[in-house]
């Protein structure tokens, strides 16, 4: 115990030293966020010392072995880390879907060669990832998947579209689902990566009901993917896919994330501005049922986070964290607008910072839809938990 | 620390599991003392067999001769009692009444003590003094006499008040009836002299009464605690039922649950097993995830509560309020899937639906506590 504790006060001392102040401010919108890669603007210098700082001593993948960037802390040590960051709220020094998505799949999947390459430019910062798993055609029923890589000896040749790839048009490599055997549905998906500068890549942004542009249609023509870029076995991309979706769930649930002890009639209140509904006794009766609902959700997401860490995690643990966590998500944005009033209807004014609530409130709808629906959500923990018949 | 439980918290959970799962089942035990119109509702036998495993003294420190355990063992227990819908006075008793001793003099603590660790005494707690919960309200009074106090007032919701030997009551020695200070706890002895009590049974079938107190004459060491200065001691025995309610709640609803999903296994409409229909198979899937998180609230209060946490009382009305809701869901689903055999005496899925009602009110519902959570947290 005690070993920890010192861990604890020199991480505390270590922070003090190195996490700028500007960088303890909460997240305000999309720009304050480091997503790090070749294209990412530094919106100050603090974030990028923050984030310098944090790459030099592993700290931006606290938890994966320093020989792939990261510090090598043990889970009770990356807990604290949690901690910490959270007790003087310290903003993630970088944020990305290659350290929550496609980092855990390379660790369990990967060579020593992709490991040590790929996650170390993870863990500094120097590539972004983005997603490609749904088709047109492919949306709940992703192992329908139609993308094809042609097997030309050292290499494939893909062609394909993918779509709701979230910032493709930022990233600078994809992980992407592709058919290489058209006679086997589950095991004819192989899991590749390649740079989104190759030849015959070409991405697009699709405006969403929110008027932002998070996700793109990426086209593939004639992409030349060389074989040593493929993860895992040939023809088991699937197991791949589903272990990333697995993580890829726990991101969007949230679990893991934020002050778990601050509730949102107390955030709203103290914001008159955004909160002039909070006095109305239905609606505040209605922000204290979500809190009660958010709190025990928190601990819920502690729960699941430590039975992880020590191989008891539960067999549909993220799915469940999904399915919660996201419709809270989108119950509490519903609150945020029924509390803001006509204020919160604002889209573009002087006063609404780009029209944000009204903005994430619409975002929000995605969380439920996106990494897998609700629904299938429900249906995954019919088989895998309640054991029920013919799901 | 981690929220799930120790090597020797599981241990006492399967001591628990398997001393409920055979002693405490509804066969052996609700059913048979209800059946018989018991004036108790619960056996005395099976009370004596909780002592012999220890699990009376669970909250007694151990230099009084009890397990000196926590609220999360407490839990574990109550857990196992809810599942199997048990009636035994372990939260009343052995929980509430136990904490509130624990701040009792010497002199107090061994006078009844002993009793509850040998599962001979039994003991109630007497708060509400009206149909909902409100203990910010105490209008119970105890006048100063003699060497002592002299209490007047009425209780209400007493559960186990009948075959209570003491009674935890709490009284204004002081201020108006919604001052937080001028609270006294008194342990009355069940023959005081102007005590009465009116038996209920309630819809879960167990008993209960309204007390009244008139003029009762206690000497000066029935008093626990502090005189004037009980409200800190109150709200321990309150949290105390309260998260321990929040754990039965969470065994009840499992217990539904598990019934539940038994029988969408086992039920053919249609020609098919009624667990293939997808309509059910979601509303199952969003309850089992519901029970995980209510689970989760439960174990989250009980570690905050046994470190000393200042978060404990936010907690603790988190996990109460979610408990009650979630188990309210499992045991209407679960009367709603079972069809028109749900609706018969003779199955106990309407069992699990008496009994969530009756904790669901049992210190404070989910609307009570939610409104403390806006309360605690400045809104």
């Amino acid at each position: 115990m005690s070993d920890l504790d010192g861990f604890r006060s020199e991480l505390r001392a270590w922070l003090e030293t190195n996490c700028p102040p500007e960088m303890r401010e909460p997240v305000r919108d999309e720009d304050d966020v480091c997503w790090g890669g070749r294209k990412f603007q530094f919106k100050n210098a603090a974030q990028k010392a923050w984030l310098d700082a944090c790459v030099a001593k592993g700290y931006t993948v606290p938890d994966w072995p320093v020989a792939y960037g990261g510090a090598g802390m043990t889970p009770p040590q990356a807990k604290i880390w949690r901690e910490e960051l959270q007790r003087i709220g310290a903003r993630p020094p970088l944020s990305s879907f290659g350290i929550w998505m496609l980092g855990p799949a390379l660790l369990k999947f990967g060579t020593e060669a992709q490991k040590v390459h790929y996650l170390g430019q993870v863990a500094r910062g120097e590539i972004r990832w983005c997603q490609g798993y749904s088709e047109p055609g492919s949306g709940s029923d992703l192992v329908s998947l139609q993308t094809f890589g042609e097997d030309r000896g050292d290499h494939w040749v893909v062609n394909g579209q993918k779509v709701w790839t979230s910032y493709a048009d930022k990233a600078d490599w994809i992980f992407c689902l592709v058919r290489t055997d058209k006679t086997n549905k589950y095991q004819g998906i192989s899991f590749l990566l390649f740079d989104m500068e190759s030849p015959g890549v070409s991405t697009k942004p699709i405006l969403l009901i929110s008027g932002n542009s998070p996700f793109c249609e990426t086209f593939f023509d004639n992409v030349c993917v060389p074989k040593a870029q493929l993860v895992g076995e040939l023809n088991r991309g699937w197991d791949v896919a589903k272990y990333l979706l697995g993580h890829e769930r726990e991101m969007i649930s949230g679990a893991g994330g934020g002050d778990r002890m601050n509730t949102i009639g107390a955030i709203l209140s103290r914001n008159t501005g955004s909160g002039a509904g909070v006095e109305d006794p239905l609606l505040r009766g209605e922000l204290a049922m979500f809190d009660v609902d958010a709190l025990a959700y928190g601990a819920m997401g502690e729960k699941f986070l430590d039975e992880v860490k020590v191989g008891k995690g539960h067999p549909a643990g993220s799915n469940m964290m999904k399915y919660a966590g996201t419709e809270l998500n989108k119950r509490r944005h519903e609150l945020v607008m029924a509390a803001g009033g006509s204020a919160a209807l604002e889209w573009d004014s002087a006063g609404s910072n780009g029209g944000s609530r009204s903005r994430n409130w619409l975002r929000t709808k995605a969380n439920s839809i996106e990494g897998g629906t609700s629904e299938v959500m429900l249906n995954v923990i019919s088989k895998r938990s309640l054991d029920l018949p013919g799901s | 620390m981690p929220l799930y439980h120790t090597e020797d918290q599981a241990m006492l959970a399967d001591t628990a599991r398997s001393f409920m799962g055979e002693e405490g089942t509804i066969a052996k035990q609700l059913r048979h003392w209800r059946d018989r119109q018991c004036k108790d509702g619960f056996g005395h036998a099976l009370w004596q067999q909780f002592a012999e495993l220890g699990l009376t003294g669970i909250l007694v420190s151990e230099a009084d001769g009890g397990l000196g355990m926590g609220h999360v063992e407490a839990g574990i227990v109550l857990e196992e009692i809810g599942r199997n819908l048990t009636p035994s006075p372990f939260l009343t008793s052995a929980v509430m009444a136990g904490t509130a001793l624990g701040a009792g003099s010497a002199e107090l603590r061994g006078r009844y003590l002993p009793g509850l660790l040998a599962g001979e005494s039994v003991f109630a707690v007497a708060i509400d003094e009206g149909p909902k919960h409100r203990p910010e309200r105490i209008k119970t009074r105890a006048e100063r006499a003699g060497n002592g106090f002299k209490l007047t007032g009425s209780k209400a919701f007493v559960v186990h008040g009948g075959s209570a030997d003491m009674l935890v009551v709490a009284a204004r020695t002081s201020g108006s009836d919604a001052d937080a200070d001028g609270i006294t706890l008194f342990a009355v002895p069940k023959d005081s002299a102007g005590l009465s009590q009116d038996a209920v049974r309630l819809v879960d079938s167990a008993m209960a009464t309204h007390v009244k107190l008139d003029n009762v004459q206690l000497d000066a060491d029935a008093v626990i605690g502090e005189v004037d200065g009980g409200r800190a001691l109150l709200n321990r025995v309150l949290n105390a039922g309260r998260i321990g309610a929040a754990a039965e709640s969470v065994g009840v609803a499992g217990g539904a649950f598990d019934m539940t999903t038994t029988y969408l296994k086992q039920r053919k409409q249609f020609g098919e097993l009624i667990g293939s229909f997808q309509a059910l198979q979601h509303r199952a899937a969003h309850l089992y995830s519901e029970l995980e998180i209510a689970r989760a609230s439960v174990i989250k209060a009980q570690q905050l509560l046994d470190g000393g946490s200042d978060k404990a009382e936010l907690m603790v009305s988190v996990a109460k309020a979610k408990a009650g809701k979630v188990s309210s869901l499992a045991v209407k689903e679960g009367v709603q899937m079972h069809g028109g055999i749900g609706m018969t005496d003779e199955y106990d899925i309407g069992l699990y639906m008496k009994r969530d009602r009756a904790l669901a009110e049992f210190m404070g519902d989910q609307y009570y506590h939610a409104e403390r959570v806006a309360q605690l947290s400045g809104y």
